[in-house]
């Protein structure tokens, strides 16, 4: 059947034209770019000044001057939108980077292992996991202090027991398949096999909880800005301006919208982008249309 | 009149023609072999009978089932015939169950959704059927789980729930191929008889010529999707008239050809010595405060082989074949005893020690499509034993060592970009041939090498096997149930049963005098193509 196909060479410009030929990676790589770039741009430009609170202008629809109408202290929302999302990305892609570093190793371990270490990790995770977020989000904060980065390592503490969770249970239906026995035979160790196979092979369920962590890590953020424990003020984030919408959802419902569309957007870039990096490493989904 | 017809069908998933006009007819109470390699398209011919086939695929022709047209019914209809009067046994008897259910709601299932039967009526049938299948309900209770099963109950427990309702037409797609030739013969006998009793018309589908030849009154040869020959199945067989149907025949009773082996001189050490080696594992927790029962999965067993030998360790599954081929592998560790490889223990030792015999010693597995990483490519994959060696070889050296052990399995030097998806089950046999000989080794452990391939790639590959024997002098233990591949490139075989070693002797000898009541099951069990013809055609005068 596919013993016919021609052999697929694997250079640098046959990825990158398998890359651009899945359109799922073109359209999240796409929107990624937009984001990152306006997130970049707000670092020297915003369409208008932030910090400046001009009472006159509050409440304003969507118009051409402030294409995404101001909030009720009169600042416009689109740049307040550039600007948080520098704080919103950064709080959730740094939450996610510890959530795997830490977690994925662990489970990890713990699959390889087996026998009481790996009860032992689980046992522990179990009990991060039972521990409610917020409140720990609270005791750091109330020792370090409120800060973008003390929310950035809570909401990564909460993230290790879900990737060691899933990166355990991918590992583990992966370890008694023939071609880690085989391994085992050619006298590879277990760090090796668990580098070398298991984690490409779970690569693709890291991926998509990898989107959805990074996803709720908005929200944390947001909940956690939301009482004061996060992004301070004047400093906006897309957290923070959902939750300050929430009691002027009838008077000016953009307020609320757009924030919304902007992590609506990013995730989804960032879901598509997952979804066709792992595609595009997966040689067995290459001959698919 | 017949029960199923079928008259020039065709199916295209795509521009990919998959069948092409098949023709094929089964009468009320007749069993047809459907016979052909993987990728002939028995099974795709089985799924249109119940309209199963990918929801792409165009089909073209005629199928009439009892008189009504099968491709012109409409979803309903066929779900009241799906089950009901056709019936269907898989393969694998470990997927076809749900593991969450009871055997006896599986059986009971479908009877209360063909016959509106209430919960006890269509328990009392489950019952009924499940005792006519060899499971009486004093030692299979409705309420256990198919993992409280062994793989031959379970494929009675599918049997059961195909023919719960007394089927017109039982299809059966390669039933006993993943089971050893005892429980084959079992299951085969069981089907026998609920054809007989209820005038069921049964279409088997299977690679094993010889098992079809026991069960099918007639044949239909498939290859590549069309209909090679067809007719009576002890003449078709024995006459041989379509070249194809001679070549199937041929390979399926091949035996290698094989000078002396290339053992040496008697004087010479022993290779492997397995002393008085017992696997226990643990076993399962009846109470909170008693200490469970161990499980003996291997029992004080002994053996020995020298450099470039050939050693087939037969049994039935579960007699702990694999568990001492693990532990010969270090892969696994004795319970008590001890594995000398060229003379050094290596059992319990780290995997820094064990480099060197590991180096010596790699494996063959049953499954050519689990055994490699699909993300690795070739030169990857088969390279991956190469890291043992004293001294890494650089990118071009093992590029040309990988090369080298392509070549001496068959396949070329452009395989190397490859992944494993793109090769068929014979050829990635063959890589994971490759693989195990690219660090020249002395000692190759096979497990069921040969029994997921078709027969003609098998008859290859056993060749191969018995070639680089020859040429490179590597020893062999051959892990099998299928005593043809023992008797066609072993000297001497061990039969094994519950854990222990109860037969050992020349090949020739043991397969053809069994002493020991384990050995004799085997060897009766075991189909063989000429002795199953002869006795059709004796029956029929």
């Amino acid at each position: 059947m596919s013993s016919m196909a021609p052999g697929t060479p694997s250079t640098l410009g046959a990825l990158a034209g398998r890359a651009f030929a899945n359109r799922s990676f073109v359209i999240g790589l796409f929107i990624t770019l937009v984001v990152a770039a306006l997130a970049l741009v707000s670092f020297f430009w915003t369409p208008f000044d932030v910090t400046r609170l001009i009472v006159a202008d509050r409440m304003q629809p969507p118009s051409s001057a402030h294409w995404f109408g101001t909030d009720h202290f009169g600042r416009d929302v689109l740049s307040m939108i550039m600007i948080g999302s520098r704080n919103s990305i950064a709080v959730a892609l740094v939450a996610v980077g510890i959530g795997m570093g830490i977690g994925v190793p662990l489970g990890c371990w713990a699959a390889a292992r087996g026998g009481w270490i790996d009860e032992a990790l689980m046992r522990f995770n179990d009990l991060i996991f039972a521990f409610p977020a917020l409140l720990s989000a609270i005791m750091i904060t109330a020792v370090f202090g409120p800060s973008a980065i003390n929310a950035i390592i809570a909401i990564g503490i909460f993230n290790i027991p879900v990737f060691a969770r899933v990166a355990r249970a991918g590992a583990l239906s992966i370890w008694p398949r023939e071609y880690i026995l085989a391994a085992r035979a050619a006298g590879k160790g277990k760090a090796r096999i668990t580098i070398e196979h298991i984690i490409p092979n779970i690569a693709n369920l890291l991926l998509v909880q990898g989107t959805i962590q990074f996803a709720l890590g908005i929200l944390a953020e947001a909940a956690l800005s939301y009482v004061g424990l996060g992004t301070q003020p004047p400093m906006p984030s897309w957290g923070r301006m959902l939750f300050d919408a929430q009691t002027l959802m009838m008077v000016a419902p953009w307020l609320a919208l757009f924030p919304g569309c902007a992590i609506l957007l990013t995730v989804l870039g960032l879901n598509l982008l997952g979804d066709g990096i792992s595609d595009i490493f997966d040689p067995r989904a290459r001959r698919r249309p | 009149m017949s029960l199923l017809e079928i008259e020039k069908l065709s199916m295209k998933i795509g521009s990919l023609s998959l069948l092409k006009d098949i023709d094929l007819s089964i009468a009320p109470g007749e069993v047809l072999g459907l016979v052909g390699e993987s990728g002939s398209g028995k099974s795709m011919t089985a799924l249109a009978v119940m309209r199963l086939t990918p929801a792409h695929a165009q089909m073209k022709g005629r199928i009439s089932f009892n008189g009504i047209d099968i491709l012109g019914a409409t979803e309903p209809q066929m779900c009241a015939l799906r089950g009901d009067d056709i019936g269907m046994v898989f393969q694998e008897p470990m997927t076809a169950l749900n593991p969450v259910k009871t055997i006896g709601e599986q059986v009971a299932e479908g009877i209360r959704w063909h016959t509106r039967a209430s919960r006890r009526e269509a328990e009392e049938r489950a019952r009924k059927i499940l005792d006519r299948v060899g499971l009486p309900e004093q030692k299979f209770a409705l309420s256990r789980y198919p993992h409280e099963l062994s793989g031959g109950q379970r494929q009675r427990v599918a049997i059961a729930i195909a023919c719960a309702l007394k089927p017109k037409l039982l299809i059966a797609d390669e039933p006993t191929t993943a089971l050893d030739v005892v429980l084959q013969a079992q299951i085969l006998d069981l089907l026998k008889e609920l054809v007989d009793e209820n005038r069921m018309s049964l279409l088997f589908i299977s690679h094993d010529l010889a098992v079809v030849t026991e069960m099918a009154d007639r044949i239909t040869i498939l290859r590549q999707g069309t209909v090679v020959e067809s007719g009576d199945t002890a003449r078709t067989l024995s006459e041989a008239t379509h070249p194809y149907t001679r070549q199937l025949a041929l390979a399926s009773t091949h035996v290698p050809a094989r000078v002396r082996p290339h053992v040496e001189e008697a004087g010479a050490d022993n290779l492997l010595d397995v002393a008085n080696v017992t696997r226990d594992y643990p076993g399962t927790r009846r109470s909170l405060f008693s200490r469970p029962e161990p499980v003996r999965a291997v029992d004080n067993v002994s053996l020995t082989m020298k450099p470039g030998a050939s050693v087939a360790l037969v049994g039935r599954s579960g007699c702990g074949k694999s568990t001492l081929a693990r532990m010969i592998l270090a892969l696994d560790t004795p319970t008590s005893g001890a594995i000398k490889f060229r003379g050094l223990d290596i059992a319990g030792r780290s995997e820094a020690e064990l480099r060197r015999p590991r180096r010596n010693m790699q494996v063959v597995f049953q499954d050519p499509y689990g055994s490699f990483d699909p993300r690795h490519t070739v030169e990857r994959l088969v390279a991956e034993p190469l890291h043992l060696l004293e001294r890494r070889p650089d990118r071009k050296e093992r590029r040309d060592m990988v090369a080298r052990a392509l070549h001496e399995v068959g396949l070329g030097r452009s395989d190397m970009e490859k992944y494993p998806h793109e090769f068929s089950g014979g050829q990635r046999q063959r890589l994971s041939i490759a693989r195990a000989i690219i660090t020249r080794p002395k000692l190759v452990v096979a497990d069921e090498p040969v029994s997921a391939l078709d027969v003609s790639i098998r008859a290859q590959i056993l060749d191969l096997f018995a070639e680089l024997n020859q040429k490179l002098g590597v020893a062999y233990l051959f892990i099998t149930h299928d005593l043809t591949v023992a008797r066609a490139i072993t000297d001497d075989v061990l039969v094994m049963h519950e854990g222990r070693i109860v037969e050992r002797g020349k090949t020739s000898d043991v397969l053809s005098q069994p002493s020991t009541e384990a050995a004799q099951a085997l060897v009766s069990a075991a189909p063989d193509l000429h002795r199953a013809i002869a006795r059709r055609l004796q029956e029929q005068g």
